[in-house]
């Protein structure tokens, strides 16, 4: 792997990190105030059904989920697991597509 | 080394890191079906331990990114070494808040 590759993989981590340190806060607020008096389908899809605030907002904490998990991982991989070269890569980008994939669906599922 | 707490703050940001990676699928998985049932079965004790658990570590996770942050991006100053205590610190006060909310 090119050092042009490295650089640009620890600055999408950074830049994504950033951007999930502004939605985690958010989340962690949200799971407080969702969880009092028991979690309820009704109450999540009240706030989230039809809100296009919320479905922006998820979307971009997909998006920044999608770049982020996956790069932690290879850290990962390579470092505990000793896993290297293309097949960790592509297990990565598959890990990478169904992060967006399974992220995307659970975001339409609650704002539709 | 493993008496410094800088490596204890890394080992606890890449475990609660490993542990939302996993968590992550049974999230979306949960959001897409289970809505459309009841949310009865996450009053089970286990079910909120797990919760618990999770909210836990996704403030570490976060207290520790914003540490590596910090270190890696602002110019260094004496205070960064409090750091890993500050990361501590939000993770404790999000669980506690949590485990009053639950």
């Amino acid at each position: 792997m090119s050092y042009k590759t490295q650089a640009a993989l620890w600055l999408l981590q950074r830049a994504s990190a950033a951007v999930l340190g502004v939605c985690v806060v958010v989340h962690l607020f949200t799971i407080i105030y969702a969880v009092r008096g028991g979690l309820t389908s009704a109450e999540i899809l009240e706030r989230t059904r039809g809100s296009v605030g919320w479905f922006a907002f998820y979307s971009l904490f997909v998006l920044a989920v999608t770049i982020h998990v996956p790069i932690g991982l290879r850290s990962i991989c390579t470092e505990w697991l000793h896993w290297r070269g293309r097949s960790r890569d592509f297990a990565l980008l598959l890990f990478a597509a169904f992060v967006a994939w399974a992220g995307m669906h659970a975001v339409l599922a609650v704002y539709i | 080394m493993r008496q410094h707490a800088s490596y204890w703050a890394f080992v606890v940001h890449r475990v609660s890191g490993i542990a939302l990676a996993l968590f992550l699928p049974l999230h979306f998985w949960t959001l897409a079906g289970a809505l459309e049932g009841s949310l009865a079965w996450t009053e089970a004790p286990l079910v909120k331990l797990g919760e618990w658990l999770i909210v836990v570590a996704l403030a570490a996770h976060l207290g520790g990114g914003l540490r590596v942050l910090a270190l890696e991006f602002l110019p260094w100053r004496d205070w960064q070494k409090s750091l890993a205590a500050a990361a501590g610190a939000l993770a404790v006060g999000v669980g506690l808040a949590f485990a009053l909310a639950l």
